[in-house]
């Protein structure tokens, strides 16, 4: 199998509005490559959650996006306070987030929903006090 | 029916508008940005109150047609510099939310 085309981000924790510039970038490359247009948005809706949430709590991380010839990858890896009810965190409405974030239009408990409808699979590796990295899969 | 000719409607006003050949599929209403990330289509008009920054990635990433700004808000203009220098459309609508998506039902 070939080396997948590989893109590693990192995504800023203290800049809200710059939040989003990953995904913006991904959604570019993936133009580049000639992806259907349904794809682009499931990938970049995908990841610019998971962007966000990396922002509101886990003061950043880093995202590494690899493109296989039937697949598209997407890692997202915090060093944050981790998830300690995973089943409750994937409901939609539960939202932990604070009020400034709820006032910009976050927060509302739909990001985790919103990567697992728009991906393939989704894994969460998460550990309380250590991070959360969650692997999310597009296939092609 | 393209955003240049909502934008052209009595009541509509385009704020920016880099796209305007852009054929508007539908209409999505929200303000709550991952609800509207996970229900809008691309292509719809998305009706929405909120003017911060986050809107044109939204905007941009779940690949609306246009934002439609009811009640006559109006975003800061770097907001609507962004916009402009990511291909997307923001109108502005000074009526009520629901007369907005009237005004689009009766158009579309």
């Amino acid at each position: 199998m070939n080396e997948p085309l590989t893109f590693q981000y990192a995504v800023d924790g203290d800049n809200f509005t710059s939040a989003g510039q990953a995904s913006v970038q991904v959604k570019k490359v993936l133009r580049r490559l000639g992806l259907d247009p349904e794809t682009i948005r499931r990938v970049s809706i995908a990841m610019y959650e998971g962007e966000i949430n990396m922002v509101i709590h886990a003061g950043g991380g880093e995202a590494e996006v690899r493109i296989y010839e039937d697949s598209i990858e997407i890692v997202l890896r915090d060093s944050g306070p981790g998830i300690a009810d995973i089943d409750q965190a994937m409901q939609e409405g539960f939202s932990t987030a604070p009020d400034n974030i709820r006032s910009l239009g976050f927060g509302a408990g739909m990001g985790l929903p919103n990567m697992k409808r728009y991906t393939d699979s989704m894994q969460i590796e998460s550990t309380v006090g250590v991070g959360t990295t969650i692997t999310m899969r597009v296939d092609l | 029916m393209t955003v240049a000719n909502l934008a052209a409607l009595d009541g509509m006003r385009a704020l920016t508008c880099p796209e305007p050949e852009r054929e508007i599929g539908g209409v999505y209403i929200g303000d709550l940005l991952s609800w509207v990330m996970g229900r809008a289509k691309a292509d719809d008009a998305w009706i929405t109150i909120m003017t911060n920054i986050n809107v044109v990635a939204v905007a941009a990433l779940a690949d609306t047609a246009c934002i439609v700004l009811a009640e006559g808000v109006a975003p800061e203009q770097a907001v609507l510099d962004t916009a402009g220098a990511k291909g997307v459309n923001i109108l502005q609508c000074g009526r009520p939310i629901y007369e907005t998506a009237l005004l689009l039902h009766e158009n579309l």
